[in-house]
């Protein structure tokens, strides 16, 4: 059976792998018949109704899904095809009561058109009540048309007159209002890095974050992908160099962690575990199959460096002893620290998913890219990952990445031919060790110049 | 800190890893507090596979909880609602909210501060 899937039309390359993600966490077999990047409508084989519904009751970047009854470039071929899909279905919906609407995505039509529209499907033969609110069955006519965006982006030439048009019977709508809920600006809780609610969402479900999970973000900040994964009913767990964050100032503490302010706003304070300051090079997590997910967006180093434990020089400080305690016990002690390799930050991140995940457990992670990488970057790899897809969020001068990895079972081995082989290892100076944050900065100087 | 997360950690110290004296970390000084969270049996059953069981019961003595069954509950006990309880109350109901977990092996403190436990190391255990 078909079914339409009406999709936000932002965030273009998460929608599919989305979509794949959450077929896989439910189970169900989905095929992508449909998919344009220009258009939200996307046309999906599900083995039944109740796949659909399970389908859309976790998508984020999913509005609504419909029972698709029939598609065509024009009318003609619209009604032929809802005669051949389903004229054997139509006496079941002479009763009910019910609404049609006709829903223009880019383009417009006229009442009396719509109403012209209406009538051309009296062939169905609904002759139940028409209700606006609450009818039994909603039958949706959808006109797509071509958008200025797509026009300028491809050239694809825009008419009065829409390039697809689908009658579907509604059946429910996604999980996206959550996002109106976990929206940043009313959050309790946030940091400047704080992931932004949708995205933090999609990442937590493309890494198949649900019920009796453990969930792990090792740079968790002020905790907004641990919000989003347990949002799934995951339970989740995190750490970070620098506890400041999640742990927030002393006024922003009120029992506890300022982090847990927002799972007591969300009403999920029972999917939390903990949070604990340390250094993912330097981890005390056992390195067995002890997680399910981790999402985690590392730091790109533009503004500060990156920094791990140990000392810029390498040298060992030996511990001193003041008033009989050793300095390193002391209140107000504070590690040395030194400039990591933005590379090599990932690498570490890759061996400790691998060492930490259960078999087909995800690794969620983020990583920048100047745009003039956009066409071939290098994916960092590990043969014991798999790399399930590559998702860009664009920006002006720079874009971010989404790599979603699963941990392959032992004795399968990915190919990783095709990923980065030489990490920036040890430098010295922040731009040594980071390549982003160059090119970041020098396009930021050379548009400087411009103006 | 949540006596789960006591039994997912080890010392930081690299030297330590190889240890089996650096596991379990060993509580002194512990203060604790319950906590009363939804139960949820299907992440019990899932988690318990991961749990270090000899630890656990070690942790559990240390923390003053009655003695652990010899053996991980497994096959027909997992369906008993009560042996679930019992985990759910020790793994995610307790937490030391002030304390130290200690080393075995190399002795290194690391202090629980306001639930928050700090693994980070100073430059001679990196």
């Amino acid at each position: 059976m078909e079914y339409l899937v009406r999709l936000a039309q932002c965030h273009e390359t998460f929608r599919q792998p989305e979509l794949q993600a959450v077929a896989t966490l439910l189970g169900i077999d989905m095929e992508i018949i449909a998919y344009n990047e220009f258009t939200p409508f996307c046309v999906v084989k599900l083995k039944d109704e109740e796949a659909a519904r399970a389908l859309i009751s976790r998508s984020i970047l999913a509005k609504d899904i419909l029972e698709l009854w029939g598609k065509g470039t024009t009318y003609e071929e619209l009604h032929a095809d809802v005669h051949q899909r389903t004229k054997h279905r139509w006496a079941d919906y002479h009763k009910v009561t019910y609404a049609l609407a006709v829903d223009c995505f880019a383009g417009k039509r006229s009442t009396a058109k719509k109403t012209e529209i209406f009538e051309s499907f009296g062939y169905l033969n609904l002759r139940g009540e028409v209700r606006l609110k609450n009818p039994e069955e909603q039958f949706r006519v959808i006109e797509d048309y071509v958008t200025d965006v797509e026009e300028n982006a491809i050239g694809t030439q825009r008419s009065s007159e829409p390039r697809m048009i689908y009658l579907g019977r509604w059946l429910a709508k996604s999980d996206r209002d959550i996002i109106l809920t976990h929206t940043l600006k009313k959050r309790k809780y946030i940091s400047t890095t704080s992931m932004d609610a949708e995205l933090a969402l999609v990442t937590a479900n493309m890494a198949l974050a649900a019920p009796g999970k453990v969930f792990f973000d090792p740079f968790v900040g002020a905790g907004s992908f641990l919000v989003a994964a347990s949002h799934f009913g995951a339970l989740t767990m995190g750490s970070d160099i620098d506890p400041r964050a999640f742990r927030g100032k002393e006024h922003e503490r009120k029992n506890g962690m300022a982090m847990l302010q927002n799972f007591k706003q969300y009403n999920i304070v029972s999917q939390f575990l903990d949070a604990f300051t340390s250094d993912v090079t330097n981890t005390p997590l056992r390195d067995t199959a002890l997680l399910d997910g981790i999402i985690c967006d590392p730091p790109y180093g533009v503004r500060e460096g990156l920094r791990v434990l140990g000392t810029r020089d390498g040298k060992v400080i030996e511990p001193v002893i003041i008033d009989g305690v050793p300095a390193h016990y002391r209140k107000g002690y504070i590690p040395p620290k030194r400039p990591y390799g933005f590379e090599a930050l990932q690498r570490d991140i890759l061996e400790f998913a691998v060492l930490r995940l259960v078999p087909n457990g995800r690794l969620a992670m983020w990583m920048p890219t100047a745009s003039d990488e956009a066409v071939e970057f290098p994916v960092p790899m590990h043969p014991n990952l798999e790399v399930i897809s590559v998702c860009v969020q664009p920006f002006t001068n720079w874009s971010r990445r989404l790599m979603i990895y699963r941990r392959l079972p032992e004795g399968e081995t990915s190919d990783v031919t095709l990923g980065r082989s030489k990490t920036d290892g040890e430098g010295v100076s922040a731009d040594d060790l980071n390549a982003f944050r160059v090119k970041y900065n020098n396009r930021n100087a050379s548009r400087a110049e411009e103006k | 800190m949540k006596v789960i997360t006591a039994n997912f950690v080890t010392c930081a110290v690299k030297e330590c890893k190889t240890s089996a004296a650096s596991f379990p970390l060993h509580f002194h000084d512990a203060e604790l507090e319950q906590q009363e969270l939804d139960f949820q049996p299907e992440f019990i059953r899932n988690v318990l596979p991961r749990i270090d069981w000899e630890s656990l019961r070690v942790t559990a003595n240390e923390l003053g909880f009655p003695t652990l069954p010899e053996t991980k509950p497994e096959g027909d006990a997992l369906n008993e609602e009560q042996t679930l309880k019992d985990l759910h109350r020790l793994l995610l109901e307790t937490q030391v909210i002030e304390g130290k977990l200690v080393c075995g092996n190399c002795g290194h403190q690391y202090v629980i501060k306001e639930g928050i436990a700090n693994f980070l190391l100073p430059s001679h255990l990196v």
